[in-house]
């Protein structure tokens, strides 16, 4: 069969080539759950939180910095202990990055308090002098905008309280990205 | 009348300097953002900040400039090898208006921090479904002109071309599914380690079906013109694609390689990766074995140049791009600079190289002239050589210092460089030299603008018949 004359039935069997590998290591795990454990561990997050990596999304944070750390020595002598699956396990979407022009974050939180980061992300060069991260002092000028954090937590399907979306009234962006690196690393239920 | 004078190169004619355009402003913030990583106090305002930036510098170069490339190229070559007229010509007037109001609005809204933050796939649900609508309105003039095709038998390219409509169609909208909550903000679908898994399918198969089918269906098609040789081996070029097709989806995952992702999903992407190898030197094969008995047009003829250097970075990247997905290689020089180094081979040395020879090759002809300046043309070629050689050599040196130092422990396994400005304080002479390299590139690519320009000014006015 010459397929080089009949576009139709190319077109067919270059999608159905393309499906194979599509299907096996991508979808095909995705449902039957082989990359999904058990919830059961995992702390939702919070309204703040959830805001917080909203920011951490739209500043773009990711293209510098992973969250994952490698079972390799060197890599847990300086982050801690590897990665787990159920530590991403609800992240949508997930932010494991692909670069480390800065240190990876996957456990910044345990490591650093909320004031370390205020300081930190006011003004990276005056805590370290060779630092390149620009600095985010305007984070702290903008109030958060909560008209759509009730509806992101329904979509989402993380649980929350009253008080937790009470507790975002005068929180500025630089609370909420705070809030959200100090939950790094701090996933899971002890 | 000329056969010519049966084509539509009207939206040829407006994706190419579209593509041209957008070239020179992905590659501006290409040069900015590199200048950002050694001065931070180029990170002008939030809408200028390196987070906002990278994400308009890839999809600047990606959508606004390799995509259009290929809707021009794409457009004369089905209507050249079916020796028909395209099948919908206002369609393709529409699809050219639209994807320029499409990139204006992506770049506003990456400027404005609105990002579903996985790479490649940043713009949000919107601007997603405008991409999708893009896409099918341009596959219906593909295929609708394959269809009425003249030329019973679909050359090579045509393949390449088909691969690539399919190809991107299902990748882009696989990984764009998403649930929205306003219009500027929506979250994906897929959580965790599957989320990752999906996008990394998608990342990878961007470069399969954008960095990959697209520049081969330029390839099959000019190096057999340019050089006024028959292709090494038709067999060759069939075995090629059907195995780069099937092979290209499984690899995914080796950009996940030691993440918390199921280590058999790592270990079949690894071994899908080396087998890669394979097909993708059918390509180089061919491009070598046509050379055969011509190699000195190496030397006069400035089309077969970009051609052969393009395939030639495409043969050492896909050597170099399954040496990565090695587990001990990947634990070495993975989120280093190494990668940059790598992926900025491929798109300055093979992509834009291909395209420039698709483009030196088809604007004179559709605007029925001689190209403006070989002169120029040659500038054009050592400049851009040299400017992508600084850049991809210093990343790959720079890449392994990095990865040594983090690397580093001391005979009690404590690390030798335990704070992490250790090993950023000596990217600087080297990112350096990247920005040096970038504007040697750019130089070269505004040569290459010029040039284009200049031939579209002094072709002849066409008589209206």
């Amino acid at each position: 069969m010459n397929v080089d004359k009949r576009p139709v039935i190319f077109i067919i069997l270059a999608t159905l080539t393309i499906l194979v590998g599509t299907l096996l290591t991508t979808f095909i795990p995705l449902f039957v759950g082989t990359a999904m454990p058990s919830l059961e561990k995992v702390i939702p997050y919070k309204p703040l939180e959830v805001e917080g990596r909203d920011i951490y999304i739209r500043e773009g944070c990711n293209n510098c910095h992973t969250q994952t750390v490698r079972p390799l020595p060197f890599e847990t002598a300086r982050y801690g202990a590897p990665s787990k699956l159920e530590e991403s396990a609800i992240d949508r979407p997930h932010l494991w990055g692909s670069k480390r022009t800065g240190p990876d974050l996957a456990r910044v939180g345990t490591r650093y308090p909320a004031a370390w980061h205020y300081m930190h992300l006011k003004d990276p060069r005056s805590m370290y002098r060779d630092s390149n991260m620009p600095a985010y002092a305007w984070l702290n000028d903008r109030k958060l905008d909560t008209a759509y954090t009730e509806k992101k937590m329904h979509v989402l399907d993380y649980p929350y309280t009253a008080e937790d979306v009470q507790a975002l009234t005068g929180k500025t962006e630089m609370d909420a990205l705070v809030a959200y690196l100090v939950r790094l690393g701090r996933e899971l239920k002890q | 009348m000329t056969p010519d004078n049966q084509y539509d190169y009207r939206a040829v004619k407006g994706f190419a300097i579209s593509s041209l355009f957008w070239g020179v402003v992905g590659l501006l913030v290409g040069i900015l953002i590199s200048i950002q990583l050694v001065f931070p106090s180029f990170n002008f305002t939030p809408w200028l900040t390196y987070g906002r930036l990278r994400p308009l510098h890839t999809n600047a170069v990606i959508y606004g400039f390799t995509v259009p490339a290929a809707f021009a190229l794409f457009f004369y070559l089905v209507q050249r090898l079916g020796r028909t007229h395209l099948a919908f010509p206002g369609l393709a007037q529409a699809t050219l208006y639209l994807f320029n109001v499409a990139i204006v609005l992506a770049a506003l809204s990456l400027f404005a921090g609105m990002s579903q933050s996985k790479e490649y796939s940043e713009l949000e649900w919107p601007l997603d479904i405008g991409v999708a609508i893009l896409w099918v309105m341009f596959s219906i003039n593909i295929i609708g002109t394959i269809m009425k095709r003249k030329e019973e038998q679909m050359y090579v390219s045509l393949w390449y071309i088909l691969a690539t409509v399919v190809g991107v169609a299902l990748v882009y909208i696989g990984n764009n599914i998403s649930v929205p909550v306003s219009l500027f903000k929506s979250y994906s679908i897929y959580a965790g380690a599957n989320d990752a898994n999906v996008q990394w399918w998608f990342g990878h198969n961007a470069v399969a079906f954008v960095f990959t089918t697209l520049p081969l269906a330029v390839f099959y098609y000019i190096l057999p013109k340019a050089t006024n040789a028959p292709l090494y081996s038709h067999r060759l070029s069939i075995i090629g694609f059907w195995s780069l097709v099937f092979a290209y989806l499984w690899t995914g995952a080796h950009h996940l390689i030691y993440t918390p992702l199921p280590d058999w999903i790592q270990t079949v992407a690894i071994a899908f990766s080396l087998f890669l190898i394979a097909p993708s030197w059918a390509s180089v094969i061919n491009g070598y074995g046509t050379m055969n008995g011509q190699w000195e047009q190496m030397r006069s003829n400035y089309l077969v140049k970009f051609i052969v250097l393009g395939i030639t970075f495409y043969g050492m990247q896909t050597l170099q791009g399954p040496s990565q997905a090695v587990r001990t290689f990947s634990a070495l020089i993975h989120y280093t600079d190494w990668v940059p180094g790598h992926v900025h081979m491929g798109t300055l040395g093979w992509v834009t190289m291909t395209i420039s020879a698709g483009l030196y090759y088809m604007i004179p002809r559709i605007y029925n002239t001689e190209v403006y300046s070989v002169k120029l043309a040659n500038l054009h070629f050592w400049l851009v050589l040299i400017g992508q050689l600084i850049y991809s050599v210093t990343m790959w040196i720079n890449g392994i210092r990095q990865g040594a130092m983090w690397q580093a422990l001391d005979k009690d396994g404590s690390l030798v460089y335990a704070n992490f400005m250790q090993t950023l304080a000596p990217n600087y002479p080297f990112w350096n030299m990247r920005t040096v390299g970038g504007i040697i590139f750019f130089a070269g690519f505004m040569v290459f603008v010029y040039n284009i320009y200049k031939t579209i000014k002094t072709a002849p006015v066409p008589q209206r018949v």
